[in-house]
């Protein structure tokens, strides 16, 4: 008995560690760009996003002061200054750059020539030497410093104003309401007549409503560009909802019908006896029970419209103040790709808003999944 | 603001012409054939046969427009030549057979099929075997669903950091890098590792669709019905047992359509390749080919509408099968 009662325990374990395993991976690459997005610019690019909490080792150079800073201290000529910014301290230091940290902070370093160099922990630098300095650039002193951890909101202060994703923001938010809300309208009265009204030719309609689902997007950019051009619309707001009422219309019919079809049949049929009409049945009875229905839709259209990039790029034009936020993101990630700070800002703007859905609506985000795969099952 | 304004009016506009169109079409149909008088009972008739398209046909004329039209467009202008004014025949097609970038592209939407569905559906199965039987179950699913709802770029911007390079000796600030070093590696730039590269981008639809397979299974997984694993149960199944030889032949109906369905988005996979390699590196795939001959340089429309009806071609079994499935379950 304690044997099997060992097992499960073990197995209970095991089962809470695989789940904090996959739980971790799954959350870990979005955690590592959201702690980065908060991090100083010259943090993120000298240590991982995983040492944010600590401070931060940095090796570079800084010049010291140039002959015209000297003055005459007795028979000794001097150049002084300080070699840290704000908030560094420093580690060690060095006069050349094959052994950049030969040197305490308080050493002094003997040069040729009769010169020293002495480099106090405070950063504050004295080069002496018993002839008068003739350099026309600064001596260099290498240095070793370490930063305290330094998070600010900058990086996103910076991304909203001068890349412009405070503009693509608006520009996403103009492409995606209309083009969520539309297609609920158009697609709940289509479900309505497939689910519940008889005529020749539903069985086939529906069949074509379910071969449309997997239509891949791409084959309709083309010919859907030349029309619009043809009919005048060109690129704009106009085209670009139209074109996501036509690609989301058959996820619409589909969750909607599924769902409208499994409503109680008594209140529809007892609707009709009452002399009810067709409107109104659909008005009073159908569309308020269908509303998780249309919530499940509302959400899944909401998050695949904003997060589209592919319908943006071809029916909106390619100028910066018309980009979405995904087209401004592929942008920096050309011109911009090795400034973490800006790109991780950056997404994590434009994965807010879905992440806020995500959260709040998750309940009907499951149901539609579930109702659009699992039909039946 | 003005654009605001502008999508405001817009949304107001629309509700209100859908409003307009299905109450004011319903309304005409009734005053011409009332449901009342002496021809009360065929009058009720007639406005039955022809309601349903009153109410079905915004939708119809949508679709054919915007899904069925390009369909048939894009397979005329795939006999045409690259501004599809002189037919060419088969000739786009037989160009795509000797290209190198299109042999390419559909090595590697094959490695992507063999690969993508399987990975997450193994994740999903597992994590939905997992999460329903631990406590805080629900909480770890949100999780692990959460990047269903990243678009596919912010998912290649975070990805990208995970696999960003630093010259050897430099700190690695890229998670794999970090831990590929700490081993004693030199640091690889992942993203231009021929071949194997192609697996760095796969990871990241994979991290995507897990969540939806998770989801999907664990609904199935709790619709089995009791009785069957009690009986194995008390039969002495051992868990591993329960599970591969129980629960997984249950489900094996919607493990189909996880399957399938991840399978149709890993077809028109294109933002991930798009913005993380551009198709450089032996990475290109099918729908960035297209996109390449559409929009780039000088666009051919002849050829870059043959590849999208390959891509079509190959959607279509599962189109077919997604059909008769349907057609089964309304009867």
């Amino acid at each position: 008995m304690s044997a099997i009662a060992g097992t499960r325990a073990r197995l209970v374990w095991a089962v809470n560690l695989a789940a904090l395993a996959l739980v971790l991976l799954w959350t870990i690459p979005t955690f590592g760009l959201l702690v980065s997005s908060f991090r100083d610019r010259d943090q993120i690019a000298n240590s991982g996003w995983w040492r944010a909490g600590m401070s931060s080792e940095a090796s570079n150079f800084v010049r010291a002061g140039t002959a015209a800073d000297q003055v005459q201290e007795g028979d000794l000529w001097v150049i002084a200054g300080n070699v840290l910014t704000e908030g560094q301290s420093l580690s060690a230091w060095g006069t050349n750059s094959r052994d950049p940290a030969a040197y305490a902070p308080g050493d002094t370093a003997e040069l040729k020539d009769g010169q020293a160099l002495s480099v106090a922990e405070d950063g504050s630098y004295r080069l002496t030497s018993p002839t008068e300095f003739t350099d026309q650039r600064g001596m260099r002193i290498f240095l070793t410093t370490t930063a305290p951890p330094k998070f600010t909101t900058e990086n996103y202060a910076r991304v909203i104003g001068a890349e412009g994703l405070g503009q693509a923001f608006l520009n996403t938010f103009t492409v995606t309401i209309p083009a969520t809300i539309i297609p609920i309208l158009i697609a709940a009265f289509a479900a309505y007549a497939l689910a519940w009204m008889e005529f020749p030719g539903r069985a086939l309609l529906i069949a074509g409503v379910v071969g449309l689902l997997v239509v891949p997007l791409q084959l309709a950019l083309i010919p859907l560009l030349k029309f619009h051009n043809e009919i005048g619309l060109g690129k704009g707001y106009m085209g670009i909802w139209l074109a996501h009422t036509g690609f989301g219309l058959p996820l619409a019919i589909y969750l909607l019908r599924n769902y409208m079809v499994g409503l109680p049949r008594e209140i529809i049929e007892s609707a009709r006896v009452d002399g009810a009409t067709e409107f109104q049945i659909f008005r009073r009875i159908i569309l308020p029970l269908s509303f998780p229905a249309l919530a499940s839709f509302a959400i899944f259209q909401f998050l695949w419209v904003w997060n589209d990039l592919l319908v943006a790029t071809v029916f909106l034009g390619n100028r910066k103040e018309q980009l979405v936020m995904t087209g401004v993101l592929r942008e920096l990630l050309g011109s911009r790709g090795g400034d973490w700070e800006i790109l991780a800002a950056s997404a994590f703007i434009s994965i807010a808003v879905p992440l806020i859905v995500f959260f709040a609506m998750q309940k009907y985000l499951v149901r539609g999944l579930l109702a659009g795969s699992v039909k039946g099952g | 603001m003005e654009q605001l304004l502008f999508a405001g009016g817009t949304i107001v506009a629309g509700v209100f012409g859908c409003v307009a169109w299905f109450w004011g079409s319903n309304w005409v149909l009734d005053s011409l054939y009332p449901p009342r008088g002496e021809d009360a009972g065929r009058n009720i008739l007639r406005a039955n046969m022809i309601r349903p398209w009153l109410f079905i046909g915004p939708a119809v004329l949508f679709l054919a427009l915007y899904l069925v039209y390009p369909v048939i467009n894009s397979a005329w202008r795939s006999l045409m030549d690259a501004d599809s004014r002189d037919f060419v025949g088969l000739d786009n097609y037989r160009w795509l057979m000797g290209d190198a970038k299109f042999r390419e592209s559909i090595f590697n939407n094959m490695l992507w099929l063999l690969v993508v569905p399987a990975a997450s559906t193994f994740f999903g199965l597992l994590a939905a075997q997992v999460t329903d039987r631990i406590r805080w179950g629900n909480a770890a699913k949100s999780f692990i669903f959460m990047p269903m709802a990243i678009s596919f770029v912010g998912a290649g911007v975070i990805w990208k950091f995970i696999y960003d390079y630093r010259a050897e000796g430099q700190e690695q600030i890229g998670l794999l890098n970090a831990i590929w070093t700490s081993l004693g590696n030199p640091p690889e730039t992942w993203l231009t590792l021929l071949f194997w590269n192609n697996f760095f981008l796969m990871a990241v639809l994979i991290w995507i669709q897990t969540g939806f397979a998770m989801v999907i299974l664990s609904a199935a997984l709790r619709g089995i019905p009791e009785e069957t694993i009690e009986a194995a149960i008390l039969d002495g199944a051992n868990p591993w047992q329960l599970f591969f030889k129980i629960k997984v032949p249950q489900i094996w109906g919607t493990i189909a359509v996880v399957w399938t369905t991840i399978t149709i988005v890993v077809l028109k996979v294109f933002d991930i390749v798009f913005v993380m390699t551009n198709g450089q590196w032996g990475t290109q795939v099918l729908a960035n080919l297209m996109y390449d001959w559409m929009f780039r340089g000088a666009p051919d429309y002849g050829r870059g509408s043959a590849i999208a009806i390959v891509i079509m071609a190959l959607v279509t079994p599962i189109m077919v099968w997604n059909i008769r499935n349907a057609r089964r379950e309304m009867l």
